[in-house]
């Protein structure tokens, strides 16, 4: 699980190797994420979006417990009860726009993640099984979100559990039952959320359970780089604590000011209004929107108008949109490179900037009215995204012809000083 | 489990080559197989439409008020139900149609019950995504066949409320009905 030169964890007090011996919890936590876990000494604050994820699954399950013991899953009065706690409950306002606000903060850094990821090729062996993982838990978040979205009973709580679930009725044959069953009804009622509520409160602790696995997978390789080279000695690396504990921290003030700017000064920024009338089966939203979060695969969704042979539009769009994440799990093997790191991929690196941009334009179209020229943009976008995995990516590895790698993370990190490799060997890890 | 060596020398195996081991190994996973599924029914079953979600009661309606041009909105097992008298120009421009160029073929006739064909009555749920289409309403957006436009993706709907243009796959659904006098009729 680590590398031969990491640092043993020793306890001094009595106590604390009676504990070590009966239950070494200590021991596990020191190995994890103390001085005994030597990472790679050049980590970027790219590396900082893991533990801010993690933050903010904590910032959400803390002000989710605490919602839950106001809120009331019924479909008479979960639009109230969720008023009650933005008006009457001390401090309800906060924990409810924080947890609204940690759920989109929380989506921010894990996209950030998942970019960190595609840039770096952090997805390649030997590191699969964590980006596997990875992907497990953002369906699992894409879940929670999308039920948690239910639970305040408002215009777009309502019209998206329809919508979302409706996605289901497009499979042939079993699709209505399917669709029935989730709802419990014919339509979101009562059933339905309650049963949302009581998921989109176990979720998170699946997740929680899904991140300790991901971590374990990921601590066995240990952690990729920017170099993308692999660790050669002790001179790559440095403790985990205190650096990357420092560096964390670090990047945790950021994150808890830009959180904070945006939960007390434009709480609302992200939110729809119409989810503050309360769910109206009998009217629809002019325009219904999912959370900004889900835009560029409601664009997916969209993008497919007319049937294709005996396939009707709305199973294709259906497919597509869960293909775009299904995709990814395929990921390491589409892109056969040696080369892990974007900065010696030149021509890799070009289309990943492409890709970003591509997403960013199904963003945008997800958001915006389904007319043209959405419809238009959507359908390209969504055509280029599917061709960005299935054939450039694959042709890239093919033909890209990879700049030189440096010899080892040191040597990298020297370079980048100006010193030659030559002073190296005798310099300990700082 | 049961790919254990058969020949093992201790006296287990009966006349017929199997192992007694084997037997209970197999038999005993597969029951327990059986029970577990026999759980997992009732687990999955719960969350389908319970009783009084099922036994929602039909719905009666007053058809006397509506004028020919003019449509409702109600509802039926809680989701909206449109109930349309058609004018004798919006019965002809539905009947004009070939069906057979339809995406969903369907004549007036089929949708709409012997000698009344200006009733069309039908759920107010979009069959793309399950939105409520525009058109029931006065001075709603009929979209560019006059009968209902769904909002939500764009989805058109003709005088008979069949699909003719954007993502909706089918016709609006027409449920049961039955008329119980010249003005009411009585859905589900
Ligand atoms: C993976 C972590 C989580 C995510 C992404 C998430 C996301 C969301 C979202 C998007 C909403 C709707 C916000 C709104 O009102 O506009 C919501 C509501 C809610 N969530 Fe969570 N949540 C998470 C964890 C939790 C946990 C652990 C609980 C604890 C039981 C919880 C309890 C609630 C409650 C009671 C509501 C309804 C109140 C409200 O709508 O503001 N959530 N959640
Ligand atoms: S739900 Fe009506 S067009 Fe999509």
């Amino acid at each position: 699980m680590s590398f031969p030169w990491a640092e043993q964890y020793t306890p001094k007090h009595p106590l604390m190797q009676w504990v070590d011996e009966k239950l070494p919890v200590p021991r596990l936590v020191y190995n994890a994420v103390g001085a005994g876990y030597p990472v790679p000494r050049n980590l970027n604050y790219f590396w900082n979006f893991g533990v801010l994820a993690g933050l903010a699954l904590m910032i959400q399950i803390v002000t989710g417990i605490i919602m839950a013991m106001h809120y009331g899953a019924n479909d008479l009065v979960a639009f109230s009860t969720v008023e009650h706690t933005m008006r009457d409950v001390n401090a309800g306002w906060l924990m409810r726009y924080a947890h609204a606000n940690g759920a989109s903060f929380f989506f921010i850094v894990v996209y950030l993640h998942i970019f960190r990821g595609l840039y770096f090729g952090s997805y390649k062996a030997p590191r699969e099984m964590v980006w596997l993982l990875g992907l497990v838990i953002f369906l699992l978040m894409m879940a929670t979100a999308f039920m948690g979205y239910v639970l305040p009973w408002g215009q777009m709580s309502y019209w998206g559990a329809k919508v979302i679930t409706g996605l289901f009725g497009a499979i042939p044959v079993v699709g209505e039952p399917i669709q029935t069953w989730l709802l419990g009804g014919f339509a979101p009622g009562n059933a339905s959320l309650n049963r949302f509520f009581s998921l989109h409160f176990l979720l998170p602790f699946v997740i929680a359970g899904v991140i300790i696995l991901h971590i374990w997978a990921l601590h066995i390789p240990g952690s990729s780089n920017p170099t993308g080279v692999e660790v050669k000695g002790p001179q790559d690396t440095v403790p985990f604590h205190p650096y990357y504990t420092a560096k964390d921290g670090f990047g945790a003030g950021i994150f808890l000011i830009a959180f904070s700017i945006l939960l007390f000064f434009a709480p609302n920024f992200l939110g729809h209004p119409d989810n503050y009338i309360e769910a109206n089966p009998l009217s629809t939203p002019a325009h219904i929107v999912p959370e900004w979060y889900f835009w560029p695969f409601y664009a997916i969704l969209r993008a497919f108008t007319v049937d294709f042979f005996f396939i009707p539009a709305k199973l294709l769009g259906v497919l597509a949109m869960f293909a775009s994440i299904l995709l990814l799990f395929f990921l390491p093997w589409l892109d056969t490179s040696p080369v892990r790191s974007g900065r010696y991929r030149p021509t890799f690196r070009k289309f990943w900037w492409i890709l970003l941009a591509d997403v960013a334009v199904l963003g945008y179209c997800g958001g915006a009215p389904a007319a043209e020229p959405f419809v238009m943009i959507s359908q390209v976008a969504a055509a280029y995204y599917f061709a960005h995995f299935l054939i450039i990516l694959p042709l890239i590895s093919r033909f890209e012809k990879p700049l030189p790698l440096p010899g080892s993370i040191t040597e990298a990190v020297l370079a980048k000083y100006g010193k030659t490799d030559g002073e190296t060997v005798a310099v300990p890890a700082e | 489990m049961a790919s254990v060596e058969h020949t093992d020398g201790t006296g287990l195996t009966g006349e017929d080559g199997v192992r007694r081991r084997d037997f209970i190994n197999i038999a005993a996973v597969s029951f327990a197989g059986v029970g577990g599924v026999a759980v997992v029914l009732p687990l999955i079953d719960q969350m389908n439409p319970s009783a009084d979600v099922l036994a929602l009661a039909s719905t009666e309606v007053d058809l006397s008020a509506i004028q020919p041009g003019q449509a409702i909105k109600t509802t039926f097992r809680s989701q909206p139900l449109f109930v349309r008298q058609l004018t004798p120009k919006e019965i002809a421009e539905a009947d004009k149609v070939d069906p057979s160029t339809l995406r969903d073929p369907q004549t007036l006739e089929e949708r709409t019950v012997d000698g009344k064909k200006q009733w069309l009555i039908t759920m107010g749920v979009c069959t793309h995504l399950g939105c409520v289409p525009l058109g029931a309403g006065e001075g709603e957006n009929r979209g560019e066949y006059g009968g209902y436009f769904c909002p939500c993706h764009g989805s058109s709907y003709d005088t008979a409320a069949r699909i003719r243009k954007g993502p909706a796959p089918k016709n609006l659904e027409v449920p049961k009905f039955s008329f119980t006098s010249d003005t009411a009729i009585l859905v589900g």
